[in-house]
C-alpha cells in the first residue's frame, strides 16, 4: 500500500479542492432530486402545483395515526376542518350511538382523537375551505355531519340527486371519497372530482 | 456476512415471537370466556351464529356479522354504510387478525351492539372467537 501511494504522488492541495468541487456538485443534485420527489409526492400534483399556491392551501391533508387508525376504520378520515370545534365535541361525547353505529373508544383514545379534532377544527385551523365552513354557519350551530354544513350544501347543489343517492356507487353525499379521488389525502379540488359512471365534474 | 446472518437470525426470532404472542394472546381471551361462561365453544356453532339475521329492533332491517364481513371470511368485506373495505377476518389470509386482544374486545363491544342491539355474552364471543380462528 506505502509503495503504491508514493508512487502516485499528488499535489494535496489541488486535489483537495477537486474532491470539493466533485461533493459539491454531487450533493447539490441529491438535494435537488429529494426536493423534486417530496414535492411532486406532496399534497397536490404537479399540475396544481404549476396553478399556484392558492389551490395548494385548499388541501386539508389528515396527520393523525391515531384518529386514522380508529375513525378511518370505517369511514374516511374526514378533515378535522370541516367542522367547527363545538360540533366535534358533541359528536365525540356521543360515540355510542354515532349516526346508528355503535363506536366507542377506550377512554385515553376518546380524548386524544377528541383534542386533534378540536385542535385542528374548522375555527381554528386558518385553512381556506374552513374559513368558508365557518362563515357558513349561525353562531353556534353545530351540526353532526359535514353533509349538513352550508357550505358543503351548497357546493354539491347543483349537482342531481341521480349522480348521489342514485348512483349505486356513490350512494350518499357522505362518502366523499367516492367522487373526490384524492380525498384521503385531503384534496376536494374539482380537478379530481370524477363522478362514477359519470366522469368529471364542471360547474 | 456475520452481521447480516445475525440481524436476518433477530429478526426471524422477532417475527416468529410477534406471532407467538399473537397466538397467546386469542387463547388468553378464549380461557377467559371459556371461566366467564362455564364452557366450551364449538365453531359450527359460531358458523350459525355469523350467519344469522337478527332484525334490528328500530328499523326492522335484517343484520348479521356476514352482512358487512361476508359469509368467506378469507375475502374483503364492505362495510354496510360508507361503503368501506373491510379486510378479511380469516388469519389465514390476514395475519393481523386476533393478535391484539385491545382490538379484538373493541371490536366485539361495537359491532355486538350494532348487529345484536346489546353486548355479546361470553359465551357467544367464544363461539365467534373460534370459528373467526379456524378461517
Amino acid at each position: 500500500m506505502n509503495t503504491h501511494c508514493k508512487r502516485n504522488p499528488r499535489p494535496s492541495g489541488e486535489g483537495f479542492f477537486k474532491t470539493s468541487i466533485w461533493m459539491a456538485f454531487v450533493i447539490g443534485g441529491l438535494f435537488l432530486i429529494v426536493g423534486y420527489w417530496s414535492a411532486m409526492g406532496g399534497e397536490e400534483g404537479m399540475g396544481e402545483r404549476l396553478i399556484g399556491s392558492a389551490a395548494r392551501s385548499e388541501a386539508m391533508p389528515v396527520a393523525n395515526d391515531l384518529y386514522t387508525k380508529e375513525c378511518g376504520a370505517c369511514h374516511l378520515a374526514y378533515p378535522p376542518g370541516l367542522l367547527p370545534a363545538r360540533s366535534w365535541k358533541k359528536l365525540m361525547g356521543g360515540l355510542s350511538d354515532h349516526f346508528g353505529d355503535n363506536a366507542e373508544l377506550a377512554p385515553e383514545d376518546q380524548r386524544a382523537v377528541t383534542d386533534f379534532l378540536v385542535k385542528n377544527a374548522a375555527d381554528r385551523s386558518g385553512q381556506k375551505r374552513s374559513a368558508k365552513v365557518v362563515r357558513s354557519l349561525k353562531d353556534g350551530e353545530a351540526p353532526l355531519r359535514i353533509t349538513e354544513v352550508p357550505y358543503i350544501v351548497r357546493k354539491h347543489h347543483e349537482i342531481p340527486s341521480r349522480l348521489i343517492q342514485g348512483n349505486p356507487q356513490v350512494k350518499s353525499l357522505s362518502r366523499c371519497n367516492a367522487c373526490h379521488t384524492r380525498a384521503e389525502a385531503g384534496s376536494f379540488s374539482e380537478h379530481d372530482v370524477s363522478i362514477p359512471g359519470y366522469g368529471a365534474w364542471d360547474d | 456476512m456475520k452481521f447480516f446472518l445475525r440481524v436476518g437470525f433477530i429478526a426471524m426470532m422477532s417475527l416468529a415471537g410477534a406471532s407467538l404472542v399473537g397466538a397467546a394472546a386469542v387463547d388468553d381471551l378464549l380461557a377467559q370466556y371459556r371461566t366467564q361462561s362455564g364452557g366450551t365453544f364449538n365453531t359450527e356453532e359460531g358458523k350459525a351464529a355469523w350467519n344469522r339475521l337478527i332484525p334490528d329492533s328500530k328499523t326492522g332491517e335484517e343484520r348479521s356479522c356476514a352482512g358487512c364481513h361476508g359469509s368467506d371470511l378469507r375475502r374483503t368485506g364492505k362495510h354496510l354504510q360508507t361503503g368501506k373495505p373491510i379486510d378479511p377476518m380469516a388469519p389465514s389470509v390476514n395475519a393481523k387478525r386476533l393478535t391484539d386482544p385491545k382490538f379484538v374486545e373493541k371490536w366485539f363491544k361495537r359491532n355486538c351492539q350494532w348487529t345484536l342491539g346489546r353486548e355479546c355474552s361470553p359465551k357467544e364471543k367464544g363461539m365467534f372467537l373460534t370459528f373467526i380462528q379456524n378461517q
